[in-house]
This record gives structure tokens, sequence and C-alpha cells, in this order.
């Protein structure tokens, strides 16, 4: 018998805090599967809407249509938005990493290695890699705003896992800033006329933010995923 | 047509038979949550009359059979007073000879169970949604479908769906099989609360300018009472009427015609839904055995479990009334392990399948989660490996 293909499939679990885009990246990654001709399916988790409250969102990315639903509670790839996060347990899974596979994929937006000694054994011991770089000043160099650190989170996965190209990512951005097709809920919608207060057209909007993604599809390019080091610092 | 005249648009619409609409009619791809599903096959059924005052926990079902109703697509929208009161009124309105359609969850279901148990002594071909939430205590709005547990021994047909494809065929089919004249009992079509109903996925519809043939009240096996002379006695006489024996008899050869009714369903099950189960990998030595949205995570571990080159088979559950114990027991007289995935501490699928099957000792008591929690696949998966004598480690 002919071996058989294994299923390209991430299961990707994304904590941060409130005002951070989590929903709205789980949103996009969504999109851009779908642009890309392949599946996805999400799910929102948060309890109050407000900013620096724990968010979680839940996007299941494949080549194959996705039967399961619900939460993650095994991801294969964790992306985590905070440093507060780690350090402040400011999450709905307590510690960040609970049910994480072996051979996973960690992307922490932070500016200084936040793992305990302990975190880094368990991670060590499955196999994990752990990326570490600050998400947030990268936007801010680039975009001129930190509320672009979610594209520089997008950018990272996707430029890791190489699960989309970037046209497939900016008709997906497209889509969400200048599409007008989608709100997540009313507080996503008063943030979104607070970033485009920001940004005088939404194409200008628009161009940031792939330049935030394009910048970060570069350091992802610079990763070696085949080292045995456990985590990979940027400096940016 | 129109002698109701009230401002509402009314669509024309092509009359076709449910062999034609459900199995035979062009279809076009959409993307949307169960809740509407669910009312885009009410849109579809050429439904006389909508009841319901949903209270919380709720699906957006009877919001939307609303909007369908304002578009025209329904003849009469009742609110009642709440669920006891809309249950009630079903029975009442059935009794005048018309397709009925309300929908539920949770605690409104327990609410208006006294009601509802009734419906098929009564014959009450109406069609009820169930969108699976929590009822026990302490409070919470989440999926869980113990309630389904209770609705079990009422003689309703019960259809429960994987995905918001089967929410809307299945909800299109119980039209069709609750009013046959060899049925004529109630249909619950049940679905998980927010895993189904507030989650988008592909659905398969055909055009909204088709609906379902007209109720035929002179085919009714119970003749439509007309109210604008009315018969002088209503109730037929009840057996509490008569002499302690009479009142025995009668009652259990009721009862008996109700439970016949609901296994004569089954013949429309076939015919309209391909059958009470579907099977994959029939020669499995391990199945998962699963309903509802359970399904969906049961099909996700199946598909691992064939990568891994497991001897797994996947049997999905779509009729829980009647139960296909036939079925079911013909497909695993050779497996050597049954596990049931649920969304229910009692496990009301795995009592059933192990009092389906001679050797009710393979079958595997979970995984199962409650509370309105997420099933895991990896439960699942720990579970395979276990009947089949491997190693998971689920990393905890």
């Amino acid at each position: 018998m002919a071996e058989k293909k294994k299923i390209e499939r991430y299961n990707i679990r994304i904590s941060g805090l409130g005002g951070q885009g989590v929903v709205t990246t789980a949103h996009i990654l969504g999109a851009a599967m779908d642009n890309a001709g392949k599946f996805a399916s999400l799910v929102p988790f948060f309890g109050s809407e407000k900013r620096m409250a724990p968010v979680e969102a839940y996007v299941r990315a494949s080549t194959q249509p996705i039967y399961e639903v619900g939460e993650v509670i095994y991801p294969d790839i964790i992306m985590i938005y905070h440093s507060q996060v780690v350090t402040h347990g400011k999450s709905y899974t307590m510690p960040f990493y609970t049910g994480l596979k072996p051979n996973s994929l960690i992307i922490i937006n932070t500016d200084r290695d936040v793992l305990f000694p302990e975190d880094v054994e368990v991670l060590k011991n499955l196999n994990a890699t752990v990326v570490q770089f600050d998400a947030t000043a990268l936007a801010l160099k680039i975009a001129g705003t930190e509320l672009a650190t979610n594209m520089a989170m997008m950018g990272m996965v996707l430029g890791l896992t190489k699960l989309v190209n970037i046209d497939n990512i900016e008709a997906a951005v497209r889509e969400r800033f200048l599409g007008n097709s989608f709100v997540a809920s009313g507080g996503t919608a008063a943030l979104d006329s607070a970033i485009e207060k920001k940004f005088k057209k939404k194409e200008d909007l628009l161009a940031k933010n792939m330049e935030v993604i394009t910048a970060t599809f570069a350091m992802a390019d610079e990763v070696d995923m085949s080292t045995d080091e456990t985590i990979i610092q940027f400096d940016v | 047509m129109s002698y109701l005249d009230d401002g509402r648009p009314q669509p024309v619409k092509k009359l076709v038979d449910m062999d034609y609409l459900l199995n035979e009619a062009p279809r076009e791809k959409h993307f949307i949550t169960g809740a509407q599903a669910m009312a885009e096959a009410v849109k579809r059924a050429n439904v006389d009359m909508a009841i319901a005052y949903p209270i919380t926990p709720q699906s957006e079902v009877m919001h939307l059979v609303g909007d369908v109703f304002a578009q025209g697509h329904i003849k009469e929208y009742y609110r009642a007073e709440e669920e006891l009161g809309t249950m009630s009124a079903i029975a009442g309105a059935s009794r005048a000879g018309v397709r009925l359609f309300t929908a539920t969850s949770g605690p409104g279901l327990m609410r208006g169970l006294e009601a509802i148990v009734s419906w098929s002594g009564h014959r009450v071909p109406a069609v009820l949604g169930i969108l699976t939430r929590v009822i026990n205590a302490p409070l919470s709005i989440q999926p869980d479908n113990i309630e389904m547990a209770y609705m079990m021994h009422c003689g309703a047909v019960m259809l429960h769906a994987e995905n918001q494809q089967d929410t809307f065929d299945f909800t299109l089919a119980a039209f069709a099989i609750a009013e046959k004249v060899d049925v004529y009992i109630p249909v619950a079509v049940a679905t998980e609360g927010f895993f189904v109903t507030h989650a988008k996925g592909y659905v398969d519809m055909m055009s909204e300018d088709l609906g379902y043939l007209d109720f035929d009240s002179v085919a009714s096996p119970v003749p439509a009472m007309d109210n604008e002379t009315p018969p002088a006695r209503i109730q037929r006489d009840a057996p509490v009427q008569k002499s302690n024996f009479m009142s025995y008899l009668i009652h259990s050869v009721w009862q008996q015609e109700i439970w016949d009714s609901n296994k004569r369903a089954m013949k429309y099950i076939y015919q309209y839904l391909g059958g009470p189960i579907e099977v994959q990998n029939p020669e499995a030595d391990v199945f998962i055995v699963a309903s509802g949205c359970a399904a969906a995570q049961a099909r996700e571990a199946w598909r691992y479990a064939q990568e891994d080159g497991l001897s797994v088979g996947l049997i999905k559950v779509k009729a829980i009334r009647p139960f296909p114990a036939d079925e079911i027991r013909d497909v695993v007289k050779n497996a050597k392990a049954l596990i049931v995935p649920e969304h229910n501490i009692i496990g009301w699928l795995c009592k059933e399948i192990k009092a389906t099957i001679p050797n009710g000792g393979i079958v595997v008591e979970g995984p199962r989660v409650y509370g309105g929690m997420t099933l895991p696949v990896e439960l699942i998966m720990k579970e395979i490996h276990d009947a089949l004598g491997l190693e998971y480690d689920l990393q905890l």
C-alpha cells in the first residue's frame, strides 16, 4: 500500500488581552486559509468585553475539511499576545502551555525572556520551539501603532508555518478592514473606528498592516525550525 | 390563497413532495449557522403556524423563524405565554389540522415537557426543534444534551443532527415523517446549542421558491376539528371516565399504538435520510458510536485513526427514536470495543447501546463531557488506543 500522506493540520490557541486583536486575528487567519483554498474553523472565547481582560480564540487550519468543533484543548501552536498571560496568569488556560502537543510551536510577544526555568524544562521535554519577539515594538516601529501587534503575531505564525502566502493574507486583511462585512462585537467596532482615526485612509491602514506582516515574514525566514534550541529570541 | 392579507409579502412557491425536495431538487452551498439552517428548513416546509415564547437560554431559531414569518413563508406566528403555554398551544392548534413548528432549549424544554409528552398520545404531528443547553443547577447557558434523555420515553420520533447540514435536512424530513398516516406523532430534531446553533458551517440548500406540499388534513388519521362549529364534546372518551378495567385496556392499547407508530417511522427515516445510522469502515475492530455534535468529534478521531492505520470504524446514530437496534447490532457483531463519546454525564446513548447488543461488556463508557464543555478529539483517541492495547499520552 502506498504511504498515506499525513493531513497538514494545525490546532492553534491564541491567548491575549482584550483590545489586542486576538479574535480579529482568528477571523483573518480563517479568511486567509479560505482564500488559499484550504480549510479553517474558529471559536472565539471571551468573558466580559473589556480592555486587558483575558481573551482566547481558537483556530483550526487544515488542507482537509474540519469536522471538529469547540475550544482547542490540545494545541500544536500557541500564540501569546501579552507577556502578562505568562507572568500574571491572565489566561483561561493555566499554565499557558497546558495540553501542548509534542513538537509544537509557541510564539510569545515580549521584550524579554518570560519563561521560568521549570517551564523551559517542560517545553524542552515536549520538544517545543518557543519564538519570543517584541511584536508590539515592531508594530510601533513600522505601523506607528501598537494596534498592529496582532498583524506582527499573525505574520510570524504564517511565516513559520507557510500555511498561506502573502497574497492570501493581504486579501484577508483587506476583507477584514475594507470589506465592512464583519463585526465581531460592539467593542470591536469601536476599536475599529479608533484604528481608522489613526489612519486617514483605510488604504494606509492596510498598507501599514501589510508592511508589518512582510517584516515578520522576513524574520520568520531566518528561523531554523530544525534547531535543538528550545528558545529563539529576536531583537526588534 | 391570501385569506390573511396583513401586508406581509406572499411568496409564490412551487409545492413539491418531500422526496423531490430533499433528495432531487438542485442545491446551492451556503455558509450559515445551525440556527439559520433550522429556520431555512422551516422556510421551505410550508408551515402553517409557528408558536413560541422562548425562555433563556435559547438559540436564535424562533427569532429567525419570526423573520421567516415576516417574509410570508409561514401563515401564522403565535407568541405564547411561556413554554408550557407554547407546547399546549401546539397541541390545541394541531386539532385544527395544520402544520406546526416550535423550538426550545434546555430549561424551556423542561418547562414545556408536561405538554410535550402528551403530544404523541394526542397524535400531534408537530416538529419540535431542540437546541440543547444545560438544564442542571448551577445556572449555565452552555450546551449539554442531557435534556434529550427526558424526551426519549414519550413516544416522539427523535433525530439528532451532527452539524448544520443535518439540522437543515433532518428538520425538513421531520415534517414529512410526522405527518405520515401510519406515524402521525411528533418528531423532535435535536442538535447541540452553541457548537452547532451558533457556529457556521456549509449547508447545501434547495431554492426557497420550493415548498413542501400543503398539510393534508383529510388524509390525517385524526379528523381536524372545525372550531367554527365545535363538537358538543371536545374530548374523546377518556379512560378515566370508564371502569378501571376499561381504563387499563384503553390506555395500554393506546401506548402500544404510539410506540408502534414510532417504529413505523423507521421506513421513512430510510426513505428520506438514507437510514438511521451512517457506518464508516464496517470491518473495524473498534467502533466509535456517537450522535449529534459528538459524531463530528468522533469523525475527526476516526480520520486520525485511519491515518495511523488503526482498525477503527465510525457509527453515527441519526435516529435516537426509533432506536436503530437491529442496524447497530448487525454492524458491531464482530467488534471488540465500542467507544461512546457524549455531551452529558449520564451517558444515555451508551446505555441504549449496552441494552441493544448481547455483549454489553465491550462498550466503553465514555469519554463524556458535561456542563457544555468541549469534547476533545484527543480523549476519543485515548480510548481508541486503550481499546487496542496501545500507548497514548495525553500530555496533561
